[in-house]
């Protein structure tokens, strides 16, 4: 009856959201008095799970699944929770794996909790606590069902380290063709770059910054701190950014540990969709922007001076770090 | 082609969030609720459909009597005609199973639901419906086309986006992108008029199998005031990331 968790790897890699989630799962499973056993698919070296609490790793090497397919990789996390009788399944939040996660609810007659911030209320009843309401407000959720599938929200636990070594057994669950009836025919993904999904600090621009042609100092101010580059939803509208780099409520959620918001007013429905970030600063000239009423650290000035010279500060910084 | 649009009645992005009965419960007094954002986007596009290649739209909702303006309103903006089935939604699970049984008596090709709500985003219904009805499901779709009985679509993945071919019938959990907030549309004069007597059909639910309930609310820690720093003292602004904030 261990706890289940589906370890999503990129690139052979797993993610920092994983090791969360491993280690998340960990302290479920210690509460309920038993094991943490992951899933993992095509990836070669899966040793670093078992430093983060996990015990027992099943093995999925298969070329059908190289390119992701919700519903193969479902059936495969549905087959896993049974062959290990996990009466809790657990996942990241990446796209990927809140895809697939639904599907694996309705396949073990499981309820679902998404967006999950906490460790358990209660393991007995079953409740958890998750964000809601666009993160104005959190709710505790009770899993009537007998297994129970949750996803964690990232950034919200951290990763800690467990002494220990997963055992690795090879699993091969049985696919049809029906789990590949959507097929994947091409993948566009940029490389090199650090992504909004994954970026430990997102550094955002807005329309302070007047047009397109100034964004060259948020690029530079991105690559010291190694952060991604966002931008507030009139920028996308005016095609001064592309639409990838919206993030609001209808844009892409940003829950890291330092957002940096330059230019931004923040409109409700922008800081919606990044206020699970940890730490908000705010860089405005107008020291009534709403954003500066849930920033944590705020400079008002004219960005085109602030930004500069914070780039040569956080570079001295970064030679003497 | 046959489309079902799933909508969801949620509260206003502006609205202020309160609860009620010991937090128990969502305070809707004084609340204006509007048609899901990522619900709308899909509607949007079965609109075009519509359009463009002569499908006929039926939206849903599971929702008491008063998400009927809302239904109206996806009616005024374009579709032809509207089901409500008559429960409380209060789990993914239920509202699923229950669109699944609306799914399978109309006989729909193609079925878009918002990919997430802005109420309890919970991010489940879906594909939680594709899986209950056996059908093909693409999530956080950005872009749509079908030809004959064959989908093209766009889906936005962590760093890119890929596309994926699917044949009908198919569940799609739409986004901005399938189409974008300029294509959005304010229903007319002509739009509310017609809206008042195209049908409105309410079904009662066929059951109520939950897997979760909601047994308490809560609000966030009211935050501490922002500190400023002088655009003269960044060093102090570096420090502060470093040494309080700990996040460089």
């Amino acid at each position: 009856m261990s706890v289940l968790i589906y370890a999503e790897s990129n690139e052979g890699k797993f993610k920092k959201t994983t090791l969360e989630l491993a280690s998340y799962a960990k302290k479920v499973a210690e509460s309920l008095g038993t094991t943490v056993t992951a899933v993992t698919v095509n990836t070669e070296d899966v040793s670093e799970l078992g430093k983060y609490g996990v015990d027992k790793i099943l093995k999925v090497s298969n070329n059908q699944l190289d390119k992701f397919n919700a519903k193969a990789y479902a059936d495969v996390i549905k087959q896993a929770a049974e062959k290990e009788g996990a009466k809790v399944v657990a996942v990241t939040s990446t796209t990927n794996s809140l895809y697939a996660a639904p599907i694996v609810a309705v396949n073990l007659n499981a309820g679902y909790a998404s967006n999950v911030v906490a460790l358990p209320v209660s393991t007995s009843p079953f409740q958890v606590k998750r964000n809601a309401f666009s993160n104005k407000a959190f709710d505790v959720t009770e899993i009537t069902s007998d297994v129970k599938v949750l996803a964690l929200a990232k950034n919200s636990f951290g990763v800690v380290e467990a002494s220990g070594a997963a055992a690795t057994e090879d699993f091969a669950p049985a696919l049809n063709d029906s789990d590949f009836a959507v097929k994947v025919e091409n993948v566009e993904k940029v490389t090199g770059k650090v992504t909004i999904a994954d970026a430990e600090i997102v550094v955002s621009g807005g329309r302070g910054l007047k047009g397109p042609e100034n964004w060259g100092m948020i690029e530079e101010l991105a690559d010291v701190l190694g952060a991604a580059t966002a931008c507030s939803k009139p920028v996308s509208d005016l095609d001064w950014r592309p639409h990838s780099e919206h993030v609001g409520q209808t844009g892409k959620p940003v829950a890291s540990n330092l957002y940096i918001a330059v230019g931004i007013s923040g409109a409700i429905q922008h800081i919606a969709g990044i206020n699970a970030s940890k730490v908000k600063v705010v860089i405005n000239n107008d020291p009534e922007a709403p954003f500066f009423k849930v920033a944590d650290y705020g400079v008002v000035g004219d960005a085109f001076e602030v930004v500069p010279k914070l780039i040569e500060k956080l570079k001295a910084f970064k030679a003497n770090n | 082609m046959k489309i079902l649009v799933c909508i969801s009645h949620v509260p206003d992005t502006t609205s202020k969030i309160n609860f009620v009965n010991d937090d128990t419960a969502f305070d809707t007094n004084g609340v204006q609720f509007v048609i899901n954002p990522n619900d709308e986007f899909g509607l949007t596009r079965a609109i075009w459909f519509k359009e463009k290649q002569g499908a006929n739209v039926t939206v849903v909702n599971v929702g008491g009597p008063d998400t009927e303006p809302t239904i109206r309103k996806a009616l005024a903006i374009g579709a032809d005609e509207a089901i409500r089935v008559n429960a409380t939604p209060t789990d993914g699970f239920q509202v699923a199973k229950e669109l699944a049984e609306v799914v399978k008596n109309g006989g729909y090709d193609l079925v878009i639901c918002g990919k997430e709500s802005l109420d309890y985003n919970g991010g489940m219904v879906p594909g939680m419906l594709a899986s209950l009805l056996n059908y093909n499901f693409v999530n956080s779709c950005i872009g749509i086309e079908v030809e004959g009985n064959e989908a093209t679509l766009i889906r936005e993945i962590d760093g890119g986006k890929e596309t994926l071919k699917s044949a009908l019938p198919l569940v799609v959990g739409g986004q901005k992108g399938i189409v974008e907030e300029k294509d959005l549309r304010i229903p007319n004069m002509r739009g509310i008029m017609s809206a008042r007597t195209k049908a409105l059909n309410v079904m009662e639910a066929t059951g109520n199998d939950t897997k979760t309930k909601v047994v308490k609310f809560e609000r966030p820690a009211p935050k501490s005031a922002v500190k400023l720093v002088s655009p003269d003292n960044l060093d102090e602004l570096v420090n502060l990331l470093h040494n309080e904030a700990k996040v460089i």
